[in-house]
Order: structure tokens, then C-alpha cells, then sequence
């Protein structure tokens, strides 16, 4: 075994980890707070890739300044499509937040494929590479991953210290003592689930710094943000993060023995394997 | 309420008129069309079993449809079995994987449950697609001199249209009378409240099972059919994910849970879906629009057709099941 390849793909897998988490951090924090699983995750990633392009071809911005803006319009995007699909369905069966969320995915697949078409698009985008051992790492893969770490410690203060941040985990507890002492519960959903998007779209427009996408690029980090929450708990934000290093890690290490298309396999089992043996993950999550 | 025989009926004749068509006027257009409503049909009622009856939402349901479809076209291609035993066995192997899962996926609930079944299909295809005896990633194709033991090519086709034909109508009778028996209310109680079925002593684990291992069967079958005729099979075309949830708003369309509903709703959005392709206007955002529709029914009419006629018109019930 090559122990120098073993070590770089290990590299390469960690940094790339950290960004698939934030994408499964928002996720699971939707999950976490009105028990819906947002199946429009991957469009929304997708078009935070989108954003990105254009905030840096359109604008003209430097492509950091690019991802803030795009995670603003993640924001947005998020508290319209609670408006629009989910706050109708909230108490009802599962089945119905599923398709409305689904249908949102559809909605931003057709318009998106009809707009912008499927050919590739790449921001030509480096910052050079940085040598460490045998492992040659591009420095924007560094920056995605330090970007995304603290967005997840940016999350967690939000949450802990702020009032809305409170409020935010008033309604997660029980949301009918939090509309009794007052709490607007309502805004609070709407804001989770923009909150839940806008980390989406962040760790689109940051993937968007690394590889070149189309439109439906999204789908595949959609899958991977269902194995990653469901690893770390569904509904637990910090289990996102160490679930999504895991599954980065992962997919540096399962290249070394087998061929790459077995990390796939490898996932998807070990995802099965964990909602039938231990459903609330690694760190638990939210309860049934 | 008395219930009149037409729940049978009306189902039946529906399938009827759309499978007779073709074989009264033997063209190939409207066998074709016809094959592509009927297979819908089968997905969608097969579907019904473990969603509609049962109340366990599937997004995984396509995985059965190709695990038939790749075992029977294994036989057929690599192992020179004839068409109808393959069939036949594709139809087991779903029904068996089913069986096997369903033990341990069935004790998950809700948005769990969809997540696992997702998780089945997508880890199924990753696999097929390192499996060498199927093909791999480019799958297996079918030498066209098997056809020659069938009549050719176009009998081939007229024939698995007939036994497409024959299996959507044995699904929908099988809908029926799942619905009907004792076996069916079991499920329907589970749908209901599963805890409160358990403490009145339905055996709610062996009734789901079955339920999923019988919603199972039926798209291995189909799967079988499509694929021999399509001469082709790869993992991609064999487990795409948009077919589940095709399914899904297929039946959410006709009425979950009802024996005609799913029957409906799939004529209905194929038919609907032929509209946008060929709109001048729609075509380019043809799943927009789609999208646009399930959410206003997810909306304002989760019961589906059915199941609002059934609620607004109760005379209906004894009628539409």
C-alpha cells in the first residue's frame, strides 16, 4: 500500500469533508426544527453554484465576496420556499412535506435546465497549491474547507448566544410553549429553513471555487448530505459537521484498496446500515 | 353501505379499454402508448399497496422494477432461459429482496422509512454498477438472434405488450382484493395508528412485510418485460430515482390508498406529461410544470381524485373504492 497516496487522498478527502458538511449542516438543521426533509436541498445547492458564477462573471466580484452575497440570496430563497410549500404542510403526514419540497426541486430543475442549460460551467478560479509531503493540496480547497468550519462555528454561536438563535431552539423543543411565552414560531420555521438553505447554497458556491457543474450537479451532494446527517443524527448540526469529515474521509481512504466507484457503494450501505441499526446516528438526533 | 361490485368493475374496465385498444386496432403507436399507460398502472398500483394501504411512503419503489428487470435479463441474455420463467423470477428476486429488507427497514416510521428506501435503491445501483456478472457500468445487451426463438423482433414486441397486459390486470384485481379482505384491513389499521393496530392484535411487522414483499413482486415483473424488450439494461436506465417519485405523484394524483385512484392518476399525469412534451410553450419546462402540479395538490387535494369524490360526493363510495 502507497502510503504516500494513502496520505493525500486522506488530505484531499478531510478538506473536501468539511464542505460537504455544511451542505448536510443545513440539512439536518431543517429536519432538527419542523421535521421536514428538504428533498430541494440539491437544486439549492446547485443554484448556489449558479450564484456564485454569475456574482463573479456578472458582478465582477472576487469570488469570496461572491459566496457571502450568494449565501444571503440562499437565505431568501429559503424563506420563500417555506412560504410558498412548506408552511401549508408542516403538521401534516410526512408524505406531504416530502412531495412539496420535491416539488420545489422540480420547479428549480426545469426552469434551471430551460435557463441555463446543461453544459458545464467552471469559475477559473486558483490560488496556487501548497506542498505537504506527498500531498499536493490547491489552496482554494484549504480555504473551502477553513470557510466552511466557520460557517458551522458562526451557526453554533448563532444559536447559542443570539435571541433568535434561542428562539430558534425554543420552537425545535416544543413549539407550542414557544408560541405560549410568546415566541412568533412561525417566523422562527421560516427563518430556520432559510437559514437551512442559505448553508446550502454557501457550500455550493464554495464547491463552485473547486470543480466545474451544471445544474444538475446538485442531486449527488443532495445524497451525500442525506448519508452525512443521518450519520451524525438527523437534526444535530455538529453531528452534521463530524459526519460530513467522516464521510470525507472516507472517500479519501476507500480509493486506496478499491476502485473509486466502490466509495459510492460503500456510502449508500454504511447509510442503510445506520438507519437500521442506530437511526439517531452517531451523536443522536432528533427523536421519531 | 353496500358495496356494489362496480369497485371491481369500473378498475378493471378502465385497464380493459386502455390494454383492448391496441389489440383492436394492431397498431404499433397505440400499442406502444398503451404499454407505457399500462406499465404506469402497474407501478403505481403496486406502489399503493405499501403506500396507500399500508401508510409506509416508498421512494424506493424503482429499485424492485430493475433488480427484475437486470435477473430476468441476465437469464434471458447470459443464460439462455426462456422469457417467461425469467420473468417470472425477476419477479421473485424483487419480491425476495423485499422480504429480506423489509424486516429490518419496516421497523423505521415516516420520513425514516422514505430515507432508508431511497438509500436501498441508490446503494443497489452503486453496486450493479461494480458487479461484472451484470455488465458493470455499461450494463447487458441482448443479442438480437434471441429474438428469433420468439418470431422476431416485432412479435416480441406484440408479446410482451400481452403479458404486460395480463400483469396490470392481475395487480389491479390483487389491489382489489387486498382492499377488501381481512389481510387489507389489517393494513389500513396500521395506516391509521400503528400502535393501536399492534395492541388490538394485528401482527403488524408480518403484515407489513408481506404488503412490502407483494408491492414488490408485481415491479420486478414489469421491470422483466420492459427490459427484455428494450435489448438493453444499464444501471442508470435501471434504478432512476425520478421513476419512484413518478409513481408516488401518480397515485398522491388518483387517490392513495384507493383501488381505482392509482389506475386514474396514472393515465392521467402520463397523459398530462404527453401534453407538456408536446406544447410548443411547456416543453423546455415540462417538469416545472409538474413540479408546479404536485405541489398544488400536495397542497389543497392530498386525498387525490378519488379520494375527494369520495369525500365531497359520499354517494360515490359505493362505487369508487
Amino acid at each position: 500500500m502507497d502510503m504516500g497516496f494513502l496520505f493525500a487522498s486522506l488530505i484531499d478527502g478531510l478538506l473536501l469533508g468539511f464542505v460537504f458538511g455544511v451542505a448536510a449542516i443545513g440539512l439536518t438543521l431543517i429536519f432538527g426544527v419542523m421535521e421536514v426533509i428538504n428533498l430541494a436541498h440539491g437544486p439549492v445547492i446547485a443554484l448556489g453554484m449558479f450564484g456564485l458564477y454569475f456574482a463573479a462573471t456578472l458582478l465582477g466580484l472576487h469570488p469570496y465576496a461572491g459566496t457571502v452575497l450568494t449565501a444571503a440570496g440562499g437565505l431568501l430563497l429559503g424563506i420563500l420556499i417555506y412560504a410558498i410549500a412548506v408552511h401549508r404542510v408542516i403538521g401534516a403526514p410526512h408524505l406531504s412535506s416530502l412531495l412539496a419540497t420535491y416539488s420545489i426541486n422540480m420547479m428549480i430543475i426545469g426552469i434551471g435546465t430551460a435557463l441555463l442549460t446543461t453544459s458545464p460551467r467552471n469559475i477559473e478560479f486558483t490560488l496556487g497549491s501548497v506542498t505537504l509531503g506527498t500531498a499536493t493540496i490547491p489552496v482554494t480547497r484549504i480555504v473551502a474547507a477553513l470557510a466552511s468550519l466557520l460557517a458551522a462555528v458562526a451557526l453554533y454561536l448563532f444559536m447559542q448566544y443570539t435571541r433568535w438563535g434561542k428562539f430558534i431552539r425554543a420552537v425545535t423543543d416544543n413549539r407550542d410553549a414557544a408560541e405560549l411565552v410568546g415566541i412568533p414560531s412561525t417566523k422562527v420555521l421560516a427563518l430556520s429553513f432559510g437559514l437551512g438553505t442559505m448553508l446550502a447554497a454557501f457550500s455550493g458556491a464554495l464547491i463552485a471555487t473547486l470543480f466545474p457543474f451544471t445544474i444538475l450537479e446538485g442531486g449527488k451532494y443532495e445524497l451525500k448530505s442525506f448519508v452525512i446527517s443521518v450519520l451524525g443524527g438527523l437534526g444535530n448540526p455538529m453531528g452534521a459537521l463530524i459526519g460530513g469529515i467522516i464521510i470525507g474521509l472516507i472517500e479519501g481512504l476507500v480509493p486506496v484498496f478499491l476502485p473509486t466507484t466502490w466509495v459510492l457503494v460503500v456510502e449508500f450501505v454504511l447509510f442503510v446500515l445506520i438507519l437500521l441499526i442506530r437511526p439517531t446516528g452517531l451523536f443522536g438526533g432528533r427523536a421519531q | 353501505m353496500k358495496r356494489s361490485l362496480w369497485t371491481l368493475v369500473l378498475p378493471v374496465l378502465v385497464v380493459l379499454a386502455v390494454g383492448l385498444y391496441p389489440l383492436l386496432t394492431q397498431q404499433d403507436v397505440h400499442r406502444e402508448t398503451s404499454f407505457t399507460l399500462l406499465r404506469a398502472v402497474a407501478l403505481a398500483a403496486s406502489l399503493n399497496i405499501i403506500l396507500g394501504f399500508t401508510g409506509y411512503v416508498s421512494f424506493g419503489h424503482v429499485v424492485f422494477y430493475g433488480l427484475g428487470g437486470y435477473v430476468a435479463f441476465y437469464l434471458v441474455a447470459e443464460k439462455g432461459w426462456p422469457f417467461w420463467s425469467a420473468v417470472l423470477m425477476g419477479g421473485l428476486a424483487a419480491a425476495l429482496l423485499a422480504f429480506l429488507i423489509g424486516a429490518g427497514i419496516l421497523r423505521l416510521r415516516g420520513a425514516y422509512f422514505a430515507l432508508v428506501t431511497i438509500g436501498v435503491n441508490e446503494a443497489m445501483k452503486a453496486f450493479i454498477y461494480n458487479f461484472q456478472p451484470f455488465g458493470g457500468p455499461v450494463g447487458l445487451t441482448m443479442n438480437f438472434a434471441v429474438y428469433k426463438a420468439y418470431g422476431g423482433p416485432r412479435a416480441v414486441l406484440w408479446m410482451t405488450y400481452h403479458w404486460l397486459f395480463v400483469v396490470t390486470l392481475i395487480v389491479v384485481a390483487v389491489s382489489y382484493w387486498i382492499r377488501v379482505s381481512k389481510f387489507g384491513l389489517g393494513l389500513l389499521s396500521i395506516r391509521e395508528d400503528e400502535d393501536a393496530a399492534e395492541v388490538m392484535g394485528v401482527r403488524t411487522s408480518w403484515f407489513k412485510t408481506w404488503a412490502f414483499t407483494l408491492s414488490a413482486f408485481f415491479p420486478g415483473l414489469v421491470g422483466a418485460i420492459f427490459f427484455f424488450r428494450n435489448a438493453s439494461i444499464e444501471p442508470h436506465d435501471a434504478f432512476p430515482l425520478h421513476v419512484s417519485i413518478e409513481s408516488i405523484v401518480m397515485v398522491m394524483l388518483g387517490g392513495q390508498g384507493t383501488v381505482i385512484g392509482p389506475i386514474l392518476g396514472s393515465i392521467g399525469y402520463q397523459w398530462m406529461r404527453v401534453f407538456l412534451l408536446t406544447n410548443r410553450l411547456l416543453k423546455n419546462i415540462q417538469l416545472a410544470v409538474a413540479g408546479g402540479l404536485l405541489l398544488l395538490i400536495v397542497l389543497f387535494i392530498p386525498a387525490g381524485l378519488v379520494g375527494w369524490l369520495r369525500r365531497r360526493f359520499p354517494a360515490t363510495r359505493r362505487f369508487l373504492l
